[in-house]
């Protein structure tokens, strides 16, 4: 636990969860001068983004920019507390306490805040509900994250036991815009993601063929749709749109994949080398901490906005923010700027509240 | 991920199966093509366990492969139905155990639309009161046979008299497992281990020491598909969709095919010899086909019974292949003797049969 206890308790704030929308909303808060503790439960900083090789759309090297937040952290001395789960925030009565906020972690630590900024993030959809794909029975079978591991320095790559892959199917839309598992909502950076890594195969394996089945491509961000045509154009990358309808273990243990071709309206059956789910993301906080802070979620169980047009950042209770992927699927570019004015929000509420 | 713990989701889709009480429903086709099968059944739940299951002789047709063929309307499948649930009631039962996957199906289908429509409910009441002046329940409990005989399976195993191994007891039999699509697929809440990965057969299976073959078509349609089969003109689809499980299990080389299905049964046993005669081609490793059995006539032979009164002889690939893997004592000269040990004639061996 930080040691300072001079600060006043109404003007420090609580970020949980120190992912790039925690980091980059922690160190903003500290530069105008507000103090900050800074909440992480896994055993390092970085969420999400510790998963990812390249980032899209420019394939940055995802460790290049997480030093960089990191960097951050270690500039502006944050108070970040590690393997620390957040598993109670209660509001203090009204009185002079003035609306408080106690934050209590599972070691039962616990310290009062004037604020509280939500950054948890998300959680990646289980992929093993679709079972349809076999994940987690059929071991050539693969989320996204995971293909990344492989295709990180030191990852174990895509050989088989007959050498290279010849072929490779991503599957889109792995946990989004299904409503047979109650997720509705389009994730919005799968997309891109299997379009960077079916090039990243292409580049490695230059040999290997890389379908990839799709429902419709939502290439909505800067520089997606001509990463996407550079996919076809310069990679030879296959975009089938269709659905897969199920995967099976073959004799040798590649799988065989059956889909519909829409366009030409034909079924078709193939077999890969792996296949890859590109998983969404879901809500990560947890009922709990949605209950005790009377947060509302949206349809989707994200956090909602109390107004997502004139207060985006504000949350649905007094002095309780949210910046990131906890209130629903973000890039991290849009997950940082959320986080920048998910900040000012907290210092203007602070000033406010005088 | 740790690969090397797979993990099943069938573990979520538990689903209740009664004890005892049982108002049983039979097959129309099983009792022509496999008619040992559900006389095995009953002699185990009743004799083997002790259970109450009332075999209905009233009970017909649910007419459910007229209705999916188009021949029959909604309207009175649903009135058959509700007769047969007025039977069940009427008798004093309240667990409904169908022989038959489609018209498991049909049940499980009719009363999904019954709890989302009730005015469909009301109407079927009228109609089955005008046609009958019968009333009827909601069945409190509504499971196919084999999911009766998933549930009781470890108390089988404690009357083996054989396992599903060689010589009783060496290595495991290979054994294709392939489920009925009714069973599920439509509601894959009302079968053990959901539509993907279904657990009812591997369950057996594994519970009597054989071993299951996951195969790439595991999942695939029998070749049954109602009006594929049953109008002349689409029949080719049927015998090509057999084909195409055939020889996507036949490279793992199973010692059997277990189903759960009247139709999948018949179609991956008997379609074997169409395509022998079609293409000259046959799917076991010796030109004699892969024998495919029904659950009832495995429980029946990891309990020991006399292969002839299972039905096994009415088979068309033969099964007692099967019999000698597993070192079992039997009297290969009464297979064509009927039960007053007259001899029935025998078919003949198929000219496109190596042997």
């Amino acid at each position: 636990m930080p040691t300072d206890k001079q600060v006043p308790p109404g003007s420090r704030v609580a970020v949980i969860g120190a992912g790039v929308a925690g980091i980059m909303a922690a160190s903003t808060l500290k530069q105008a001068g507000v103090e900050v503790d800074l909440y992480e439960k896994e055993e390092r900083a970085g969420g999400h983004l510790n998963r990812w090789h390249h980032l899209f759309p420019g394939r940055e090297e995802a460790s290049l920019v997480r030093e960089g937040y990191l960097q951050q952290l270690r500039e502006h001395s944050l108070s970040l507390m590690l393997s620390a789960e957040v598993k109670a925030i209660v509001r203090e009565p009204e009185g002079p306490a003035g609306g408080r906020f106690r934050v209590t972690t599972a070691a039962g630590d616990s310290r009062d805040y004037g604020a509280v900024l939500l950054a948890t993030g998300f959680r990646l959809f289980d992929a093993a509900l679709k079972e349809e794909y076999g994940y987690g029975i059929y071991p050539r079978v693969l989320t996204s994250p995971e293909l990344e591991q492989r295709l990180s320095p030191g990852g174990a790559g895509l050989d088989t036991e007959t050498g290279p892959p010849k072929r490779v199917a991503f599957v889109h839309c792995v946990g989004s815009r299904d409503a047979k598992v109650g997720n509705r909502y389009c994730s919005r950076v799968c997309c891109i993601t299997g379009v960077k890594q079916a090039m990243a195969v292409r580049e490695r394996y230059p040999g290997c063929e890389v379908i990839n089945f799709y429902m419709d491509l939502r290439m909505f961000g800067s520089g997606y749709e001509e990463l996407y045509q550079e996919a076809q154009e310069v990679h030879g990358v296959n975009f089938i749109r269709g659905r897969v309808s199920e995967a099976a273990k073959t004799l040798g243990g590649a799988i065989q994949v059956k889909a519909e071709d829409t366009l030409l309206g034909r079924p078709l059956k193939v077999t890969v080398d792996w296949l890859v789910l590109l998983v969404g993301m879901e809500p990560s906080l947890s009922a709990e901490l949605l209950a005790s802070l009377a947060l509302e979620s949206d349809q989707a169980g994200f956090v909602a906005s109390r107004d997502k047009f004139l207060q985006p950042g504000q949350s649905s209770a007094d002095g309780v923010f949210l910046a990131g992927a906890c209130g629903g699927p973000a890039s991290l570019p849009e997950s940082v700027n959320q986080a920048r004015a998910a900040a000012l929000s907290v210092i203007t509420y602070l000033n406010r509240k005088g | 991920m740790n690969h090397h713990t797979p993990k099943i989701s069938w573990q979520n889709y538990q689903k209740s199966i009664a004890d005892d009480h049982f108002y049983f429903v039979r097959s129309c086709i099983r009792q022509t093509f496999f008619p040992g099968s559900e006389q095995t059944f009953l002699r185990i739940l009743r004799q083997e366990l002790g259970k109450d299951v009332f075999d209905d002789p009233r009970h017909t047709s649910c007419t459910g492969i007229a209705y999916h063929s188009d021949v029959v309307p909604l309207q009175t499948i649903m009135t058959v139905v509700a007769r047969h649930f007025a039977l069940m009631t009427e008798a004093g039962y309240r667990n409904f155990l169908v022989s038959c996957v489609t018209s498991f199906g049909i049940y499980n289908e009719i009363l999904h639309m019954w709890e989302h429509h009730p005015e469909i409910l009301a109407q079927t009441r009228e109609h089955l009161w005008k046609a009958t002046k019968r009333e009827f329940q909601i069945p409190d409990n509504l499971v196919h046979t084999s999911d009766a005989i998933y549930k009781f399976r470890e108390e089988i195993f404690e009357r083996a008299r054989y396992t599903l191994t060689h010589r009783n007891g060496e290595t495991p039999l290979r054994i294709a497992e392939h489920v009925g699509c009714h069973y599920a697929k439509i509601f894959p809440d009302k079968g053990v281990g959901g539509a993907e990965f279904p657990r009812v057969l591997s369950g057996m299976v594994e519970a009597w020491g054989g071993e299951v073959v996951d195969y790439p078509e595991r999942r695939h349609c029998c070749g049954f598909g109602f009006r594929h089969y049953v109008i002349r003109e689409n029949r080719g689809y049927s015998v090509a969709n057999t084909r195409k499980k055939l020889e996507s299990l036949a490279p793992y080389k199973p010692d059997l095919i277990v189903a759960n299905c009247p139709g999948c049964t018949m179609f991956m046993d008997k379609w074997q010899y169409t395509l022998g005669e079609m293409e000259g081609v046959t799917f076991g490793p010796d030109g004699r086909g892969i024998p495919v059995l029904t659950y009832e006539e495995l429980a029946g032979l990891v309990l020991g019974y006399d292969p002839w009164d299972l039905g096994l002889q009415m088979h068309q690939v033969d099964a007692e292949p099967v019999l000698k893997k597993m070192g079992y004592r039997y009297s290969p000269e009464k297979k064509y003797l009927s039960s007053k040990g007259k001899y029935m004639g025998q078919p003949m061996v198929p000219d496109y049969c190596c042997l």
